[in-house]
């Protein structure tokens, strides 16, 4: 469709929409900025080619002796590889700094969101806010115990249910103090199957607190340190564990906490959501702590009826990145769109206001709103923007509603702003979001039955080959959505059931493929009946990016309901990140590998320039925490790989054949263990 | 799809907790909210809601709880397209039907109070088919079927049968196989249970047919005894309704046959029963559901044709069941060995008022041929109908392994075999047999020699380790009848010498029995000669017998070792046995006290004698005594306290007969602390209690001990205690 004449030698280049992506409202966007000669990402990827040595790892450029460049030459090396760094670093450790840096930044983003929630807990927990509340005392009472703090209490020697703001308040001092306790290690590392548990203290990787790991990530990474790639890498996934099992994992459950446990429920997804009668309001970014409050305060009578008198229907939210998925999980707030498309949502004119937090927020934009009416607004004090026309409106929890009230009117007061050109793509699909590791249990058999075993058997006779996690971001360089969606779609044909969250997911549902009507169409025919039976999509939305540890949490409650071995790494069960881009998503997959999954990333991996780490990565790390690296750009073989490994599993667990009808007798019955 | 069965049956809670409601506030507009409701003699309230819920209902008002928590349980209806996931709801909405049912049932039982027959069996002639929920007393004596496995479990079957041929087709299939088959529910009207009385079977508890009522919830019934075995048997606590569905899922081989259309009210019902890893095999083309993990196997299978059905429901079940392949003319199994040749149906008969005789004896190899099975004198083709005869029934066994001993065990299987045999009623022992032959199996082709082909093929089958050869004569004629008779006399005085005599101190191994451990997985019982099995069943000497026969079965031979405690009755040999065999639920225990860390009970004892501090004395009941005790409990109140494998100071539960046994409750001051037995036990053991009280030199004992004519309280029966001078009131403080 578009054309595609520009001439090579001459300025910026435009995208192809239909080489750059899969999804037709992005295209049909991509089409429309170009028409209106704004630059998006997909033009900028186009024009700015990746720095090669950057790509292979081997830059650093940690001290003003450098920059310092070890690219692996062409033709590899043959011998003695003495490439080094002025202070004499090997390609080995500039790489595995640059990784463990990554994981720093990524552990460092979650556990920095972590922390806000925590604030906000706090801050309810001593009733010093109005706004928020404990809207899901199960889940307290539930992670409590996790905390060291008990949830009953003795008296007269009967034991009794423990006042609930008792119990708030100790884990909220609890969980605060993860982040800088001076002694000891992570309280939730206990919720790991015991074996990985074991493994961990045995190589000394247990996270003391959470701020410890990263800091201590970058002083061992500074200039002349820790210059031994192991030992780096042990630092990594120690720090790495603090993210996944720390810092992540209680943002879930705290956000769990206050706004609820997500419960299965219809939404839609992608920009066909925005209505053009509507004031369409975009929230972006991570923290569903402002959210949560824009998603009561534009349902409140009084700014609907303020909406009204500005002559506009009604008002839609939609979401972008995690933000979006945080309230999809508990409100079915659809996404407009993922990571690749924020811009994009302001291109339809229809974006009355882009509200956003923290993370994956493009600065560009400012610049796209410029050409608009759209309002974009920053409310993180350490998520600012230089450009003049960003308005920043600091949150509060103390001030939550007003704050969120504040912004929703701004909105409402900017729709009349809107130009007569307003182009919404009409493209959208139902998916059922809504799934957490609660919920699964229940909906694997009621309230008096549910438990992962049902699961366990389906996935024990066969039926179900394994389970897939398939996360993670966009990237411009590769085509937007098809890796995610080939691959998962591969997955699901071969039996696979999929546990998705982050971008990942949006695409999933921009796509269709969460609904259980999909299960008859793109599944195997094991894993069709039991979603049938269960009356679930193959595909099932797990939330955010922090919400990976769901994830975890899900794959340890596999491990607990019996027969498929004792440690997450035993399971037929892989990781994936096709379109990864954040630094956010190299610590995941690191917390992933080191707590036992064999986890593959798509696009590409900077560890060409420095081989002997890349094979410590990909090979020895499955030694130590039976679970390890990969990288797979094509789709097809990406998911391949994956489904050797669940094989792989399955035949050490003894359970790649046909399991056999088991008739008991008297003798048998007797032989049941207690 | 199981989208279409989901919606059906979230429909089908919906309509039943309705249905329920509206039952309960009318209940409540015609009685007073405090009215009693109960289904009759049972310690467990309505047992389906108790067990799962811990919630006890007694009055009408306590079914507000229940039914709120029914109506809450009910999900969203399923939306066509794009719809939430299912399985959990439907599994929630049938459980809310099935709480309503029991609801439903209850309220039924206090407007009709005559609804149900409380008996075993019904009463056709008086048009009372339905026996209703099942009460204690039955569900301890036929739980004892299921915890030793000569009934593997049950088809709950709903509906009926395109005509009463296939009924009977279908249901003596699940006799053969040993199962339970119990029926509720009606089809446009049409019962299995009138469709097999129609085709002449007969149905009632003693024949495992069992007619539980006429509509789907009637179906709780057979729910509600599988939760009450649970906590009777499994020692499970009411509330833990994950424990005690996984039991069942686990050790209560049952299912559903549904014959007939399946509306929503079935469907919610069969959704309810997945709850308990029931399946559900269906006869009509419904959407199954294969996929397995709540229930072992399948959850729905459809459109079996009904000579398959048996098979099919006990392969999704996963059960294994033998049928008994003899080459006789009539059916065979454990679920005829109930079954009454009424006087209507009686072709011939023998004993009563004749003489019939059994008798076994051990021979040499040589001297016997296997096989043999001979009658001398007239059978069957020459008697005509009203007929009465002598019955002399001789078995020979030889055997490399083959003892003495074993010759009263083999012959007391004489009568449980005879009666397996469809058509044929067996009553009494040794020289007081009685043989009753219906028209049925004449009709079939019976004759004499049947039982002794019958005898000789059990015998190898159940006992081949012990058994080479057996030879069966069966005598008709008056003389030869006679010589038998006078013959085993003697035998029989013998015998009974041998074990009367028979001490504690006389042996140095006791056996264990964990027959029950599949369904009371903790609990192990050590039978010594003076301390018979609990449940009635197994003396030392068959214990013996049953390890020689079975080397590793269910009865281990235990060296006692060191005696820890004489008075007691503890030994360290049976207290490690125990522990480890209890799976170190229980340490050790005592063989001859009550009130000393007495010896536990799987919850299928016969008796339950308990401490009555007042009357510084102790009492005992049957539990076919469904009265008031001193203890202030009934028996099933007593058992629920005890059962399930717990050491329960204050009670113990014992045999009959170990009442007379010498070492009954020695600890604790022996037989001359007993002060209260219902009059029906003690009567039935009259000669016993009054030589073993002579023994101890109170020879009027029996006299002294007072029963329920007496008074059911303590403070009745004392002052009639002081009265007669009842020798416990003069023994040491029996607490303290």
């Amino acid at each position: 469709m578009a054309e595609e004449k520009v001439k090579k030698e001459k300025g910026p280049k435009l995208a192809d929409p239909n080489k750059v992506s899969i999804c037709p409202a992005t295209q049909e966007m991509i089409e429309r900025s170009h028409a209106l000669g704004i630059e998006t990402v997909f033009d900028r990827a186009a024009t700015m080619k990746p720095c090669a040595i950057g790509m292979q790892g081997t830059c650093c450029k940690i001290c003003a002796m450098g920059p310092c460049r070890l690219p692996l030459p062409k033709k590899g090396i043959e011998g003695k590889d003495d490439r080094k760094g002025l202070c004499g670093a090997t390609a080995n450790t500039i790489a595995a700094r640059n990784f463990a840096r990554m994981v720093a930044a990524g552990t460092a983003a979650h556990s920095d969101h972590g922390r806000s929630v925590a604030e906000v807990f706090l801050s309810v927990a001593r009733k010093e806010t109005e706004d928020y509340k404990i809207k899901d005392p199960v889940r307290l009472r539930q992670i409590a115990p996790h905390f060291g703090v008990d949830t009953t209490i003795e008296k007269d020697g009967e034991v009794k249910d423990r006042n609930l703001d008792e119990i708030a308040l100790e884990v909220a001092e609890k969980a605060w103090a993860e982040w800088g306790k001076p002694e000891g290690t992570l309280l939730y590392l206990d919720r790991a199957p015991e074996p990985l548990q074991e493994k961990w203290k045995k190589m000394g990787v247990m996270p003391r607190n959470i701020d410890r790991e990263v800091v201590e990530i970058m002083h061992r990474t500074t200039m002349g340190v820790d210059q031994d790639y192991k030992n780096i890498i042990k630092q990594s996934t120690r720090c790495s564990l603090a993210d996944g099992w720390g810092g992540a994992m209680m943002a879930t459950d705290l956000q769990d906490v206050m706004f609820g446990s997500p419960s299965p429920l219809q939404s839609e997804a992608n920009m066909g959501i925005m209505k053009e009668d509507h004031v369409n309001i975009i929230v972006h970014g991570h923290e569903p702590v402002l959210s949560e409050m824009i998603v009561a305060a534009s349902q409140s009578p009084e700014l609907l009826e303020y909406a009204s008198s500005k002559g506009a229907k009604g008002i839609q939210l939609g979401g972008i990145c995690c933000t979006a998925n945080e309230i999809l999980q508990r409100h079915g707030v659809p996404p407009a769109g993922t990571f690749l498309q924020q811009e994009l949502a302001i291109i339809t004119g229809a974006c009355d206001a882009m509200v956003v937090d923290v993370q994956c927020v493009f600065q560009n934009l400012a610049n796209v709103a410029k050409c608009f009416h759209t309002k974009l607004i920053t409310t993180h004090p350490i998520a600012k923007m230089e450009q003049n026309n960003v308005i920043h409106i600091e949150f509060d929890e103390h001030h939550a509603m007003e704050d969120a009230i504040k912004i929703v009117r701004m909105a409402i007061d900017n729709f009349e702003n809107r130009s007569a050109d307003v182009v919404i793509p009409p493209y959208k699909e139902t998916q059922i979001a809504g799934f957490g590791v609660e919920s699964i249990e229940y909906h694997l058999g009621g309230t008096f039955r549910g438990s992962y075993y049902t699961l366990n058997d389906n996935i024990i006779n066969g039926r179900i080959r394994g389970v897939a996690g398939v996360v993670g971001c966009n990237n411009a360089r590769t085509k937007h959505n098809e890796e995610h969606i080939t691959i998962i779609k591969e997955l699901i044909k071969n039996d696979v059931l999929v546990l998705t969250t982050g971008c990942s997911a949006i695409a999933c549902g921009t796509h269709g493929l969460l609904t259980p009507e999909t299960a008859a169409v793109y599944c195997g025919p094991g894993l069709a009946e039991v979603c049938e039976t269960v009356g679930i999509p193959p595909v099932l939305h797990l939330g955010s990016c922090v919400d990976n540890t769901r994830i975890l949490l899900a794959a340890t409650e596999v491990v607990k309901a019996g027969g498929l071995g004792n440690d997450l790494c035993d399971l037929p069960a892989a990781g994936s990140a096709p379109e990864w881009m954040s630094e956010k998503a190299i610590a995941i997959g690191q917390y992933f590998v080191s707590s036992g999954v064999y986890t593959v990333f798509g696009y590409h991996m900077p560890l060409d320039g420095a081989p002997e780490l890349k094979s410590y990565l990909y090979e020895e790390m499955e030694k130590i925490y039976g679970g390890k690296w990969d990288c797979e750009p094509d789709p097809v073989k990406h998911a391949h790989k994956m489904i050797a490994h669940i094989d792989k599993k399955r035949k050490e667990l003894g359970i790649d054949k046909a399991r056999e009808r088991v008739l008991m007798d008297m003798a048998d019955r007797q032989a049941l263990e207690a | 799809m199981s989208k279409l069965v989901a919606f059906a049956a979230i429909q089908g809670g919906y309509k039943v907790v309705s249905t329920a409601e509206g039952a309960f506030n009318k209940a409540l507009e015609t009685f007073s909210a405090d009215t009693k409701i109960e289904f009759p003699n049972t310690g467990y309230y309505l047992p389906v809601i108790y067990s799962l819920t811990g919630m006890k209902v007694e009055t009408i008002e306590d079914l507000r709880k229940p039914l709120e928590y029914a109506r809450s349980l009910l999900p969203p209806h399923i939306k066509g397209k794009n719809h939430l996931p299912f399985l959990g709801p439907l599994l929630d909405a049938g459980m809310a039907a099935i709480f309503s049912y029991e609801i439903i049932e209850a309220i039924r039982i206090l407007n009709e109070p005559d609804f149900y027959i409380h008996a075993e069996d019904p009463d056709i002639e008086n048009g009372k088919l339905w026996v209703g929920p099942a009460d204690d007393i039955v569900l301890r004596k036929r739980g004892v079927e299921f915890v030793d496995g000569s009934a593997p479990g049950f088809a709950a079957i709903v509906g009926a049968a395109p005509d009463p041929e296939t009924a009977k087709m279908i249901v003596e299939d699940y006799q053969k196989r040993n199962l339970y088959i119990f029926c509720a529910a009606n089809h446009n009207g049409q019962t299995v249970i009138e469709q097999l009385i129609e085709a002449g079977v007969q149905v009632g508890w003693n024949t495992r047919i069992v007619p539980f009522g006429p509509d789907i919830s009637s179906a709780i019934f057979a729910l509600g005894f599988a939760n009450r075995a649970a906590m009777a048997f499994g020692g499970l606590e009411p509330g833990d309704y994950r424990k005690i569905l996984m039991y069942n899922k686990e050790r209560v081989f049952a299912f559903v046959n549904a014959l007939g259309d399946i509306g929503t009210e079935w469907g919610c019902a069969a959704a309810g029963c997945v709850n308990w890893g029931f399946p559900t095999i269906a006869d009509t083309d419904i959407p199954e559901i294969l996929p397995t993990g709540i229930c072992t196997y399948e959850h729905v299978v459809a459109n079996i044709p009904h000579d398959e059905m048996v098979q099919k429901s006990v392969e999704v079940r996963g059960l294994k069941v033998q049928v008994a392949d003899i080459d006789i003319p009539c059916a065979f199994g454990p679920a005829y060995e109930g079954e009454r040749v009424r006087g209507d149906d009686l072709y011939c008969q023998a004993g009563a008022k004749t003489q019939a005789t059994e008798l076994c004896k051990m021979a040499e190899l040589k001297e016997i041929e296997d096989g043999k099975v001979e009658v001398i004198g007239k059978d069957i083709p020459d008697m005509k109908e009203g007929d009465t005869f002598v019955l002399g029934i001789y078995v020979q066994i030889a055997g490399r392994e083959f003892q003495t001993d074993f010759e009263p065990i083999m012959e007391r299987q004489i009568h449980h075999l005879a009666n397996y045999i469809q058509g044929i009623m067996h009553v009494g022992q040794r020289d007081i047999a009685w043989v009753r032959i219906s028209k049925a199996a004449v009709e079939k082709g019976f004759t004499l020699k049947d039982i002794g082909i019958v005898l000789h093929a059990k015998y190898h089958q159940d006992f081949g380790k012990i058994v080479d050869k057996v030879q069966v004569t069966l005598y008709t004629d008056k003389k030869d009848v006679d010589a038998l008779t006078e013959r085993a006399k003697k035998e029989y005085r013998t015998r009974d010498e041998r074990v009367e005599k028979m001490k504690d101190e006389d042996v140095e191994t006791y056996y264990s029995c964990t027959l029950c451990q599949s369904f009371a997985p903790n609990h192990v019982c050590t039978i010594s000669p003076e301390r018979t099995g609990l449940c009635g069943a197994y003396n030392w000497m068959d214990c013996k017998a049953a390890f020689e026969i079975n080397p590793t079965g269910p009865n281990q031979p235990i060296e006692k070792g060191e005696c820890l405690d004489e008075k007691l009755g503890q030994w360290k040999g049976v207290n490690d046995f125990i522990y480890k065999a209890s799976r170190g639920a229980v340490t050790h225990y005592n063989f001859y006290s009550m009130l000393h860390d007495p010896m536990t009970t799987c919850g299928c004892c016969e008796c339950i004698a308990a401490m009555l501090p007042s009357c510084n004395g102790v009492m005992t009941v049957g539990r076919d005594y469904m009265g008031e005790t001193p203890s202030g409990m009934k028996f099933t109140k007593l058992a629920g306290v005890m059962g399930g494998g717990a050491s329960s100071p204050g009670f113990v539960g014992h045999s009959k007969f170990n009442i007379t046994q010498g070492k009954f409750l020695v600890g604790d001051g022996g037989l001359l602390r007993m002060v209260w037995m219902p009059k029906v036990l003690k009567e039935e053991l009259k000669e016993r209690i009054e030589k073993r009280g002579a023994d101890l030199g109170v020879p009027n004992l029996y006299d002294l001990i007072a029963d329920e004519t007496v008074g059911t309280t303590e403070e009745e029966i004392l002052p009639w205690l002081e009265e007669k001078g009842h020798p416990a009131l003069s023994m040491d403080p029996i607490v303290g």
